[in-house]
């Protein structure tokens, strides 16, 4: 099998190209179709490495404590996230349970635990980069925190809500996974990865 | 200037890693020799398990929006919310910035998203050659706003667990929940499965200048 490595094809029209490497900071694009191809972030994989490693450690915080209590009439009740996905699948709804279990705790901790032995490996390994890009749709901890701010909203017009430590930590993963997202760069790992050149 | 896609010069770009390789021989099975995906010129079968996952999509749109998402028990009887009617809650109790932003994640985005889909589908079937870097813009867009529709599914998970308190009210996620979170699960498998090249295939902009 031949590989034509200067070569590229833009994943959203296939055009062929010879791949550039635009200044520090910049960003290639597709010049028909205008797909970013290659975002140059300076220091990309150290940065991401520091990113990766702060999410995790706040990701384990917003796991241990309690997201919110709510207190009324005397009663009281706090719950952390595997606590609400417990709640549900009790109640019968084990299908959303699954759901949310899946996409706020199994893939985004997947996917941190992933991105720290890649970006600190020397020999980074092929498929665990294929899980990290097949799984990073499903991880939706941004989506989390507005359902939470939602669900507060509502709340307290019934009750009185003690926002828990989980909270903050998770209000605090909103932007870093942004930054980890806008940071990361795929094609720097793939180039450091060796091709078989013949099947 | 004219434009060259790889697979009309039987080169396979990869689906992962991004990889331009030419295969050895007319065979079936070639797999990405740096990362090992299978390589297919274009997603395998896009239009067929498109249809098929925005079929069972907008089949499942009607019930996600009907019945209740959401059962809340308390002394004075029993209370069951739809999508519109928590919308609603939220905008007679003043927080219309949150309702207007429920109503978008939980209403507009599904139903934008299946319609928009449906249109680059069709539009691909019909092969039409015009607006090619507009409809790729537009299933940029879709695949990105598309995960912003779960937003409901935490808001029942949340309210269902915090609202615990024995005698005075319970909260629980009733089937319409399960119906809209399989919509959104489905939408998003729909727009992996939809293949935007093949938009170009038929595209009149690959002789024209870029604008």
């Amino acid at each position: 099998m031949t590989t034509l490595a200067p070569l590229i094809a833009c994943h959203d029209c296939d055009l062929l190209q010879r791949e550039v490497t635009p200044p520090a900071g910049g960003v290639a694009t597709c010049p028909r179709c205008g797909a970013v191809h290659y975002r140059n972030t300076v220091n990309s994989r150290e940065r991401s490495l520091a990113l990766a490693m702060t999410a995790a450690i706040l990701f384990v915080i917003a796991n241990l404590y309690p997201i919110a209590g709510i207190e009324s009439q005397g009663n009281r009740h706090a719950s952390t996230l595997f606590g609400a996905v417990h709640t549900l699948w009790h109640d019968g709804s084990s299908l959303i349970a699954v759901l949310v279990f899946i996409t706020t705790m199994l893939v985004p901790a997947l996917e941190l635990a992933l991105l720290i032995w890649l970006l600190a490996a020397t020999r980074p390994a092929p498929w665990g980069l294929r899980l990290v890009l097949a799984m990073q749709p499903w991880r939706m901890v941004e989506v989390f925190m507005l359902g939470l701010l939602v669900s507060i909203v509502k709340l307290s017009h019934l009750a009185t809500i003690e926002p828990g430590i989980a909270l903050w930590s998770f209000a605090l993963l909103m932007p870093l996974f942004a930054a980890l997202s806008s940071n990361f760069n795929a094609r720097d790992l793939w180039l450091t990865m060796p091709h078989r050149e013949s099947t | 200037m004219s434009y060259v896609a790889a697979a009309s010069l039987g080169l396979y770009a990869c689906h992962t890693c991004g990889l331009v390789s030419r295969p050895p021989g007319a065979e079936q099975h070639v797999c990405c020799p740096r990362c090992g995906t299978a390589l297919h010129p274009r997603k395998r079968d896009s239009i067929a398990r498109t249809w098929a996952l925005m079929i069972a999509a907008y089949i499942l749109l009607i019930p996600a929006n009907v019945l209740p998402i959401m059962e809340t028990g308390s002394l004075f009887g029993s209370q069951r919310d739809t999508i519109l009617s928590g919308v609603i809650y939220l905008w007679s109790s003043g927080s219309w910035p949150l309702a207007l932003l429920v109503f978008f994640a939980s209403i507009v985005v599904p139903l934008a998203k299946l319609a928009a889909l449906t249109y680059l589908v069709l539009t691909i079937q019909r092969h039409h050659a015009h607006r090619a870097r507009e409809r790729t813009r537009l299933y940029r867009l879709l695949k990105f706003v598309g995960r912003w529709s779960m937003l409901d599914i935490y808001v029942v998970t949340l309210l269902a667990a915090l609202v615990q308190l024995q005698s005075l009210a319970t909260i629980k996620a009733a089937p319409g929940a399960i119906a809209f979170g399989a919509v959104v699960v489905l939408t998003m498998f729909a727009s992996m499965t939809f293949d935007p090249r093949l938009i170009w295939d038929h595209a009149k902009e690959n002789h024209d200048q870029d604008s």
